[in-house]
């Protein structure tokens, strides 16, 4: 990988990836934007949304993170009505906000709440791609401040499944900007109290989200191939104005450059979860 | 703009002009104008009230951009006695684009910040157009904990249209420092004060900006990105900045009613470019109140107060 800024470079523009809207919602066929097999949604679906061809991660929505990740029916979410209004007066933003509530069933672009996962009480978010591109204004860190809070409050681990394309909300202006030191701000606290946070970055994890909240995770895990980074490529490749090397941002990326622990594959994601919850888990028992 | 003079000012510039030639006279051909000189001063004063009380939010961003506006390293020459200037992340080199170091102000000693872009067009391309890598943020981190360590204040001049986005500036973390940077200000046990005296975007300006207070130059302007970089995103289209810098709300006015911002640092008619003296000496009065103010309370009172500031931000809408 490190061969790819050493030596002869082989330089490639990054397409971005086209946002699926989630496997499940297309039909009964599914193409693969990386190999372009056609997959068989149903199929798709039970194999968390990943292609069985060449292991390429869909983007998935918050509520089947929390299907996927947490103990069935031990999920209960907090701060559901939890909406916000247009304090910048953004023209059309009322609208953008008004669609993407409709297509999620979300009232904002990340889902809180309290659950177990292989038996360990946890809090759990998760970060929707497909409400605004996953953005965090107001709302978004006002939820992931109180998730935080509550976690200090009951003494819990949290984990973070982010992915947040544009990062901080361009619509609210200062004011999204500002949830970045406020959601840091949440983290350091509950992490003053020796509690533990995972988070795990999924595609696209960029901007404001990953300058923020993400990135101050005492575990830092990652999907294959997921966008991590805080300037966007597009920008990047019009800054420096030369191609960008190829899996430039990908969690490969980040993970030899020191910026995550590790890759994990989804279907992998639960165990290792647990298996980290349960070195930190609060009793201090001899573990095997 | 043509030799520092936008076009809408241009007619006030003209006439700025008239009276000084006018004074000129006056002095070397011993002819008396003053009644002439008076009228066209009255005129100025007018044109002037007309021209700079409803700048438009576009304007203002070009003001702040002003090439002759004062950089971080001006405001340290005016503002304070003494400077040493401190250099190096301690990792990987020294980032130009990101000045910091030990000043005295009155006499006491302060840790100063801040962005540093360039005087011209060499100097510029030295400073990277004052965009700082991750080290130039490591390199401020470093220096503030070493103000918290010797209990000297923090004063951060931010002029910074954002965080580099390059190639090593990505492999190096960018937005892990950023993320670092604004957890660890947000407990430094000193008193912060962080003033926007240009531009103010996104996180990488955010990076130097968390504090007790934050205080903004009338003409800067400061959002979650850059007017061209919100419409690039928004609407595919930079030629549409001007329409986002409405959009925004990114004027000192502006988050001064959100109460993101304690303090609009009044400038002279038409840009702090100016008179950099008088820029100057305003914002130093500002700190030294603030200053006073702030180190009447206790480290930890400072930095309750500031973490329930933040936390205030967006609650209810
Ligand atoms: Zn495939």
């Amino acid at each position: 990988m490190l061969s790819v800024f050493w030596g002869k470079q082989k330089y490639v523009t990054i397409k971005p990836r086209e946002p699926s809207s989630g496997p499940v919602a297309d039909g009964l066929w599914t193409r693969c934007p990386s190999c372009s097999s056609l997959l068989y949604t149903k199929e798709l679906t039970k194999n968390l949304s990943v292609c069985d061809r060449c292991s390429h991660h869909f983007r998935m929505s918050a509520w089947d993170r929390v299907l996927h990740l947490l103990d069935a029916d031990s999920f209960q979410e907090i701060d559901q009505d939890l909406e916000g209004g247009n304090p910048l007066g953004f023209s059309g933003y009322e609208q953008k906000l008004a669609k993407s509530r409709e297509k999620t069933g979300l009232t904002e672009a990340c889902l809180t709440g309290e659950g177990r996962l292989s038996g360990h009480q946890l809090v759990f978010g998760a970060i929707d791609f497909g409400f605004i591109g996953g953005t965090m204004g107001t709302v978004v860190g006002e939820k992931v401040c109180r998730a935080f809070e509550y976690a200090l409050t009951k003494r819990l681990p949290v984990v973070m499944v982010s992915a947040g394309g544009g990062g901080a909300r361009m619509h609210e202006g200062i004011l999204s900007l500002m949830q970045m030191a406020k959601t840091s701000q949440a983290v350091e606290r509950h992490s003053q109290a020796g509690l533990l946070y995972i988070c795990v970055l999924t595609d696209p994890t960029m901007g404001g989200i990953y300058a923020s909240f993400a990135s101050l995770a005492d575990i830092i895990l990652a999907e294959p191939q997921a966008l991590i980074g805080f300037a966007g490529p597009r920008v990047v490749e019009e800054t420096i104005r030369q191609k960008l090397p190829s899996g430039f941002q990908r969690a490969e990326f980040a993970l030899n450059n020191g910026m995550v622990d590790a890759i994990i594959e989804r279907k992998e994601l639960r165990k290792v979860l647990a298996r980290l919850l349960l070195y930190h888990d609060r009793g201090g028992r001899q573990l095997c | 703009m043509l030799n520092g003079v936008f076009e809408w000012e241009k007619p006030l510039i003209e006439l700025e002009k008239k009276i000084e030639e006018l004074r000129r006279f006056t002095k070397e051909e011993g002819i008396d104008f003053s009644a002439e000189i008076a009228t066209l001063e009255s005129r100025a004063e007018n044109l002037r009230h007309d021209i700079y009380s409803r700048l438009t939010p576009w304007q203002k961003v070009m003001i702040a951009r002003h090439p002759r506006r004062p950089t971080c390293l001006d405001y340290i020459e005016l503002i304070f006695d003494d400077f040493f200037e401190l250099h190096g992340d301690r990792t990987i080199r020294d980032d130009p684009a990101m000045v910091g170091g030990i000043a005295l102000l009155e006499g006491r000693p302060v840790t100063v910040i801040g962005p540093q872009k360039g005087k011209d067009t060499k100097d510029n391309i030295a400073r990277n157009f004052g965009l700082p890598h991750p080290e130039g943020y490591r390199k401020a981190l470093r220096l503030m904990r070493q103000a918290e360590k010797f209990r000297r204040p923090i004063i951060s001049l931010i002029d910074v249209v954002g965080a580099y986005p390059g190639i090593e500036a990505e492999q190096r973390g960018q937005g892990v420092v950023i993320a670092e940077n604004i957890r660890q200000m947000s407990f430094l046990k000193v008193p912060i004060i962080c003033v926007v005296t240009g531009e103010g975007g996104s996180g990488g300006a955010l990076a130097i900006g968390v504090g007790d207070r934050i205080l903004m130059l009338e003409n800067a302007w400061y959002s979650v990105c850059s007017p061209e970089m919100c419409a690039q995103i928004l609407w595919k289209d930079t030629k549409k900045a001007e329409e986002a810098a409405e959009s925004l709300c990114l004027t000192a006015q502006d988050l001064l009613a959100w109460k993101v911002i304690d303090e609009i640092i009044p400038e002279p008619p038409g840009g702090a470019h100016r008179n950099h003296e008088t820029v100057a000496m305003t914002l130093k009065e500002a700190l030294l109140r603030h200053l006073q103010e702030l180190e009447a309370q206790g480290a930890d009172e400072l930095v309750a107060k500031r973490i329930d500031r933040y936390r205030q931000i967006g609650v209810v809408w």
